[in-house]
Parts: structure tokens; sequence; C-alpha cells
């Protein structure tokens, strides 16, 4: 039986100890013995690369990820760029060698200097930029001079460029360097100060895809900073790469209809939700973001009162006018208050209380039904429609054809657009609803607010038999090795709320408004694929907001806002459109003629008109 | 309960050698940091006096009370402890990955540190009962093997494997001065080689790569290989004198990330060369030793393996530090006691220092 021990005894606790006392002395011993190595037997070579901290680290950026259209067509890529930097460690004179820099590829001083004095606390041995961006002529020079330049550098960084001016400007969006806020956020870890990163549109929300991760180089450097020798070398990860939904060339079909307008065309396959075009103008030039835009430029796209920093197909906010007719129809055919065959005598005028409502047509429309009245545009029978349904119904059926909220698209500052109801117009103004305001709704007038990207949907939606996609932009994403990593499915935002029969005549009643002899958009017909589709002419109800307005342009501002959706082929649509054209007066002059370039030229892609011709 | 004998018996030698060790680590730290450019940086060496002063305050908190009374408390300090554990994976303050902090009002405490003292405080107290001369056998181990492995696990999940690992290695230190029977000591042994591949897939991705790269530092140049690269480089080429106080070269942040803390033997190295390595050294080892001769004269079992557990827990600190730096050992983040920035750890080692002057004082009162 062991025997415990209460309190210590002496021989037995020295024992124990003194096995402990050797263990300390062996480790004390491997220690000394490491310490002679290092900083005796090795110290002097040790000590020469600590000189000058010859063992350097030296980053190197991640190219990021290129951005294609749905057909391969490069449209973001790298570019090399040469990159002047000096460490300011290896230089003597920090100002006697910008200034001989400053003299050689003559820039001016200051803006080389500029960059020294902007990084306050910095990491010992971090090369300052001079000046991004320098031509190979410069990069010659100071290679030439390279031995009377110590601390002196050029980096090759890869720098983004937008391969199409202007193209697609606010659906890729642009980059910025990265700011000190952002930085100790922590939500971007791999990236330091300096670097940029996206700042809008897919840029922006794809950041963590496109952004890549950096490597490195383990280097000997000499007295002036000259590597001599590369000891490690870790390879940067490049970024994924993104196919957006995107057709480049329908993409610039709308842009240059859109030329010298101000508004957005968006253009979606109804049978995925797929955006094919998105254009907005006036648009900014992507590449002038790159390594910091100049204030006066800034200035000037922040001063036009076109506002090209906005992009019109989402974030802007319009009356539907009478695209809106679409929802009025659904309502009036599922609320029983017409039916097919109902008619209404179109005077040219309504009278509602003490008030007379016009019809856009001043001599009237005659004896209308409602296929009638959706290819005439008549105002009148839509009156019947608002004054019989109210506006909290017509609201119903607006919310249900995906009006009045965000459809959901991944880019940043979508709007929602604006149904109103009673209750809304109590909260908002706190006044009643009034009888005749009713009246206004059904025609899209009144306090509706729409964004061509909902009109967008809303077409594709009855065009594709009542879904209502999310609209999408990216098609796949891919890594290096053109292996797809992520791919974008179909979305379902919901369902028109309208039957088989309300479609049906509502379709019918689009398809008129192109193709009947007195439609509004008949001009734009094309052989062998029938369009359906609606116009629409918004009046500018208030410019107060408008805050440059000038005398010469006051006219211009007071015009009407030009609407056209469409969708076509009428059967089975590949594509769904919607125009806005701000001031451009009238739908059907202004806004049709753009949709139908674009959808000509989708139908011509897919060899859609051919067929039909024979 | 505070009579002269007392402070007669005050072990002064102690205090001479922990003052000693401070002040070289202040005036390292302060090296290291006025490379820094940044204010924030400076204010670390602030920081620093200002633990290190709190912690002077609480040794003499430490001495008021008979280190015997903690044998009774022991279980309570190690229940709190464990709570605040379990509170820090809870409601824990996340800074670079891991849970390690606990806010209470201005101040966050590290658990993880304090578990150490509460760990050797218990394990002291169930050895002090059941020593025999003829060492443990496995029945008696069950216990001791318990209290460990419930803050192990703790500890890790936050994760912070440098203490953890350290907590097993002061347990385990305890186990083999307190005796094991032989077979216990060969089937422990066996066992631990048979965990290896176990562990190696519990492990994070990091610190796996850290043991990779300390078996192949070329695997990781840009990160903990590039460390230890520049580590040696400090050490070495710090050669015999040194390059002087202030003059180190690779003592800059951007070298070594955490030079202040886990790498500042490296900035020691430079710029006071062996001579100065060699006198920390010196100094640490009497340190131990002293440790170990309090553990000795101490009267009753309670106290001496308290002493030597808190003798172990500076020796191991020490020995990974060291290593570590030296390219000897994975990088591994164990501050190096009283030398290295940090409250938690300044705290902790002193408190601990605070119990050896404890039991030093008292060895001469009868249990």
């Amino acid at each position: 039986m062991a025997r415990y021990v209460k309190s210590p005894d002496r021989e037995w606790l020295k024992k124990r100890l003194m096995g402990a006392g050797i263990c300390i002395i062996a480790v004390f011993a491997v220690l000394l013995m490491r310490l002679i190595y290092l900083q005796i037997i090795k110290g002097e070579e040790y000590r020469r690369l600590s000189e000058n901290n010859c063992i350097r680290l030296k980053s190197i950026k991640a190219s990021r990820g290129l951005i294609y259209d749905r057909n391969g067509k490069l449209l973001v890529d790298n570019r090399p760029s040469f990159n002047l930097k000096i460490v300011t460690e290896d230089t003597g004179s920090v100002k006697s060698t910008v200034e001989k820099v400053s003299r050689l590829i003559d820039v001016p001083k200051k803006s080389l200097l500029s960059g020294i004095e902007k990084n306050g606390t910095r990491a010992f041995y971090k090369p300052v930029v001079l000046k991004n961006n320098i031509s190979r002529d410069q990069v010659a020079i100071i290679e030439a001079h390279k031995f009377d330049l110590p601390g002196i550098i050029i980096d090759v960084e890869p720098r983004r460029h937008y391969i199409y001016e202007k193209s697609c400007a606010h659906l890729l969006g642009y980059l910025g360097e990265i700011n000190k806020k952002e930085l100790q956020s922590g939500r971007h870890p791999d990236v330091y100060s300096g670097d940029s990163i996206g700042r809008y549109g897919v840029e922006k929300k794809f950041e963590k895809l496109l952004h890549g991760k950096r490597g490195g180089r383990q280097v000997e450097v000499d007295a002036d900073g000259r590597i001599i020798k590369v000891l490690d070398t870790v390879d940067p990860e490049p970024g994924m790469n993104l196919s957006l939904t995107v057709d480049l060339e329908l993409q610039q079909v709308a842009e240059s209809m859109l030329e010298n307008k101000s508004g957005a065309v968006v253009a979606v396959d109804p049978s995925n939700g797929e955006v094919l075009a998105m254009a907005s103008y006036p648009a900014f030039d992507q590449n002038d973001f790159i390594g910091g835009i100049s204030g006066k430029k800034w200035r000037k796209l922040m001063d036009d009162p076109n506002k090209p920093m906005t992009n019109k197909a989402i974030q802007g906010e319009y009356p539907p006018a009478s695209t809106y007719k679409i929802v009025s129809t659904i309502a009036a055919l599922e609320e029983d208050i017409v039916d097919k065959n109902t008619q209404f005598f179109c005077p040219g005028h309504y009278r509602y209380g003490n008030r007379t409502y016009r019809c856009w047509k001043k001599w009237g429309h005659g004896d209308v039904d409602i296929i009638k009245a959706i290819e005439r545009s008549c105002d009148v029978f839509f009156y019947h429609v608002g004054e019989k349904a109210g506006v909290d119904v017509l609201a119903e059926y607006a919310k249900g054809c995906g009006l009045g909220r965000k459809t959901g698209i991944v880019l940043d500052d979508e709007r929602s657009g604006l149904v109103p109801t009673t209750d809304w117009k109590e909260n908002r103004f706190g006044v009643p609803w009034q009888g005749g305001e009713n009246l206004s709704i059904a025609i899209g007038q009144g306090y509706n607010l729409v964004t061509p990207l909902q009109m967008a949907m809303l077409a594709s939606a009855v065009g594709n038999g009542g879904v209502l996609y999310k609209p999408r932009v990216l098609k796949h994403v891919t890594d290096g090795r053109d292996k797809v990593v992520k791919k974008g499915d179909p979305e379902i935002n919901g369902g028109i709320p309208a039957g088989e029969r309300t479609m049906e005549v509502l379709k019918k009643g689009l398809l008129k408004v192109v193709q009947g002899s007195r439609g509004t958009a008949r001009g734009i017909q094309i052989k062998g694929a029938p369009i359906a589709g609606k116009t629409g002419t918004a009046q500018v109800f208030s410019i107060k907001d408008r805050e440059i307005l000038d005398t010469e342009n006051l006219d211009y501002f007071l015009k009407d806002h030009a609407w056209f959706v469409c969708y076509a082929p009428a059967k089975d649509p590949v594509i769904a459109v919607s125009v806005l054209v701000e001031h451009g007066e009238h739908g059907s002059s202004t806004a049709a003629p753009i949709a139908k370039a674009v959808v000509k030229k989708c139908l011509e892609k897919r060899n859609l008109l051919k067929a039909e011709d024979e | 309960m505070f009579d002269r004998r007392l402070a007669e018996s005050f072990d002064w030698g102690l205090l001479l050698l922990m003052i000693l060790i401070g002040s070289i680590g202040l005036a390292v730290l302060y090296s290291a940091v006025t490379a820094g450019d940044a204010e924030g940086v400076r204010l670390l060496f602030k920081k620093q006096v200002i633990w290190m002063c709190g912690g002077l305050v609480l040794i003499c908190v430490c001495l008021l009370v008979d280190y015997k009374y903690f044998e009774k408390s022991s279980l309570i300090i190690y229940l709190v402890c464990i709570a605040c554990l379990a509170g820090v994976l809870i409601w824990g303050k996340n800074v670079g990955g891991s849970t390690r902090w606990l806010s209470l009002g201005p101040f966050t405490v590290q658990p993880s540190e304090i578990m150490k003292i509460a760990l050797i405080f218990i394990l002291a107290a169930v050895y002090a009962g059941v020593v025999t001369e003829n060492g443990l056998g496995f029945g008696k181990l069950v216990k001791p093997a318990l209290l460990c492995v419930v803050p192990f696990f703790l500890i890790v999940r936050q994760p912070d494997l440098g203490t953890a690992l350290l907590l097993l290695l002061i347990a385990g230190s305890m186990t083999l001065f307190v005796k094991v029977e032989r077979k216990v000591f060969f089937s422990c042994t066996g066992a631990a080689f048979a965990a290896v591949p176990a562990v190696w897939f519990l492990l994070k991705e990091y610190q796996k790569s850290r043991i990779l790269t300390f078996l192949h530092p070329g695997g990781d140049p840009l990160g903990a290989g590039y460390h230890i690269i520049q580590s040696k480089i400090a050490i070495g080429s710090g050669q015999l004198y040194g390059k002087g106080f202030l003059k180190g070269t690779q003592n800059t942040l951007s070298f070594l990330p955490e030079q202040h803390t886990d790498f500042i033997v490296s900035v020691l190295a430079e710029e006071w060369g062996f001579a100065g390595c060699f006198v920390l050294i010196v100094l640490y080892f009497l340190m131990l030793f002293w440790g170990l001769n309090i553990s000795y004269c101490c009267r009753d079992m309670f106290g001496s393996i308290l002493a030597f557990g808190i003798t172990a827990m500076i020796f191991w600190q020490i020995f990974i530090n060291m290593g570590m730096v030296m390219g000897l050992m994975p990088v591994v983040g164990v501050p190096l006691p009283l030398v290295s920035y940090g409250g938690s750890s300044v705290i902790t080692n002193m408190v601990g220092f605070g119990i050896l002057l404890n039991i030093s004082m008292r060895k001469h009162i009868a249990a």
C-alpha cells in the first residue's frame, strides 16, 4: 500500500526537482547554442543580408477578372501599365532624385511629389507611386539612367481597360482607389492601400469574384534597391472572369440610337429574364475613372442636367403614360368591368363631375372595344375603366405586374417606382383621394412612376404568357482555366395576375398597336416578324425639381417623355424591349424606332427574319 | 495575520530578477515601437508601462492572502474561469479571426490567460491530496485529466492553439513532477504519439500551414516562412555586441508584423547582440531555478506543487517563444514573459510571480 505524502519528503522532492532542473539546463543549452550559431558563426552572413534590408517582400498584384458579353466578346480587360515608383529608404536624397526624374521624363516635380506627401504613414521600404502609367518612351529613358536613380523602380502592373468607350458604362461600372475607411472595415481582406476596387455597376457588385488574390516575391536587393536575386515567388491568383448576359451588338445598336438623346433602353430575354441590353444615355467614359478622375471631368459629369452618372434604366422613375394601359386592360378584364365585346363611344373627351378629361385624339375614336382601345391608345375607353375600377384595384394589378417594387437586379440603387393607392395619398399628403384621379391613373398619368427595367420585365412577362422573371446580368463565372464555377439560373419574381383569356385579348391588342392599320406604332413594322408593343407619351408634370433651367432649354425640359415597350416575335418572343426617351415627345415617333432597331438586330442575329420571309 | 516574520523573509532576490527582466523588456519594446511611425504604435509602450504598474499592484494584493487559502477555493476559481471561457465563445470579441477576448466595461480580458493560473491551482490542490512515493496510477489521473481537457477544448475552439498547447505542457509537467507509475508514463507517451494523426485533422488550415512551414520553410515564402527568415536575419545580424540601442534595421513593423509581441527577442538580439541575449537568458535561468528552490523550500505539498507549476508555466513560455523566434519551432503565438507586449500576458505572469513570492515568504511558517 502506497504511502500518501502529506508534507514533502525532502529527499523525494529533491529528486523530482533535479529532473526538472536538468530539463531546464538542457533547454537553455540548446537555446544558447542556437544563438551562438546564428549570431557568431553565421553572424557575418546575416549581417550582410540585413544591411539595407536585403531580403524584401514585393507584392504582385493579381490581375482583375475579365468581363465578356454573352457571346464571349471581351468588354473589359487589363493592359500592362508601367508605374514609376520610389523606395525612399534606398534613395539618398528624395528631392534630388525626383528632380532628376522630373527632368528626364518632363513631368512637373510637384505632381511627382504629391504621391510621397500623400503617404504620411506607411511601411518601411514600401514603394511609393510617383506616376502611374508612364509611356514606353519614358520607361526607356528611366531604364537608361537606372544607375543614376537609386531607389527608382518601374513596376509593370495590370491596368483596367474598357474596350468600348462609354458602352455598357452604367452596367459595367468603374473602379476607384480604396479609401481608408473601407480598408479598416475589413470587408476587403486582400486589398491594400493604393489598390482599386469596383465602385459602380458590375465591377462593384462582383468585386469579390473579380478581384483575385495577390501574390508576392521574396527578393534580394542591392544597396540601391535593385533586385539581384529572386528567392521565391508565389504567383498571384487572377480574378474570376465574368460572362454577362448582355449582347454587345444589341447594346451598341441601342446606344447608337440614343445618341444625342437622354433616356434608357432595356432589352431582356422573355424566356429567362436575361438582360440582353441595358443602355442609359448620356453615359460616361469608364476609362476616365482609372487612376482617379480629374476634378474638371467629374464636375462636368455632375453638372450635366441630363445626369450621365444616373443609370436611367433602373434609377429613372417616370410616369408610365399609356404603357400603363397594359395594367388597366388586365384589371378591366379580370374584374369583369368590360369583356372583349364591350364598346364605349369616344367623342374625344370624357366628363367627370364638372371637369372634362381629354382623349389624346381631339376629335375622338368613335366606338371602340378594348382591342381597338389598346391599338389606338384611346384614353376615353380607359377613363371608363378607371372610374369603375378605382385606384386601389388598379394598384393591386399594378403590383401583381411587378410595378412599385424593385425587380431585384443585382445593381445598386435600383428604384422601386410608385404605385399610388388611396392610403398612400392620405399618408403622403394628408388629402383624400379624388374620384377624378382614378381616371388619370388608368392611363398612366398621375402619381404612377415606373422604371424602364420594370416595364421591360412587364413586357417580357406578357410576351411569355405571364411569368415575371427576375432580371439577371450574370450568365456565368469562369476561373482562370475556363471552368465554369458559377452559373446564373433563372429566378421567378411572380406571375401576372391574368387568366388565359385576358392574356389573349391583351396580346391581340398589343399586336395591333404595331401591325394594325391604325396602330399607334404601325410605323415600325418589320417584314417577317410581327412585333407587339405599346406606346406612351408621358406629360412632364413638375419642372420644379429641375435645378438647371435656362430659358433656352426651358422648352426642351417641358417636352413629354416618350415610351415604347414591346416584345417580338409576337408569338414565342425572343426579346422584350422597353425604351424611354426623356423629352422625346411622342412614343410612336421617338421611342418606337429605337425599339425597332434593337428588335431587328436581335431577330437578324437569330435568323428569325429570313425564316419567315421564305 | 500579517506578522513581521513575513516581511523579513520577503524574497527580494526574485523581485529583483523580475524587475531586471521587466526593464530589459521595456527597453526592447521601446526600440521596437519607436521604429513604427504611427502614433498608435507608440502608444503601445505607454500601455505596457501601465500594465506593468498594474501587475505590481496585483503582486501586492497576492501577498496579502496566504496561498494556502487558495487550496480550498481553487475549485471556485477554476469554475469561474471555465464559465468565462464558455462566455468568450458565446459573447467574445473577435479580433483577427479568433475570439479570445471578453469585454468587461472598458477592459477586455483574455480568460484563456487566467485559465493557466487557475489550472495550476486546481491541479496543485488535487495532486497535493493524492501524491504517493511510487507515483500515481491511472485511477488517480482521471480527475486531473478531465480538469485539463475541458479548458483545452474550449481554448482550441477560440481558436488559440498556442495557449491550449501551453496548458497541456504545464499540466503534463506538473503530473510528471508529482510522479506517475512507469506503465502510466509509457502508455501515455505511446497514446500521445498515436494521437498525432487525429489531431492533424482537427487543426485549422493556418495552423497546419504553420507546422508545415516549420518543417519546410520554403513552402510559404510570403507568410510564416518569411517571418522566420527575417527573424533569423535580425538575430544573426546582431552578432556579438549588436548594432546598438535603437539602431536595428530589421526592426521595422513591416518586416515582422508581430515583432513587438511574439518576435520581440529578434529586436533584442539585433540591437544588443549575443551579449544582450546571454544576459536575458541567464536572468531567466536564475529565475527558473529560483522558482524550483521555492518549491523545494516550501513545507507543504500544495505549495511545492504550486510553485513548480508556476515555474513550469514560465519555462514553457520562454522555451516556445525563443525556440520559435530562433527558428527551432513552428510559429505559435506564445509571448515571452515580461518582455513581449500584451496586457493579459504581463498580468498573468506577474500574478504568477506574486504567488511565488507569496509561497517563498511563508516558507518559515509551519503549515
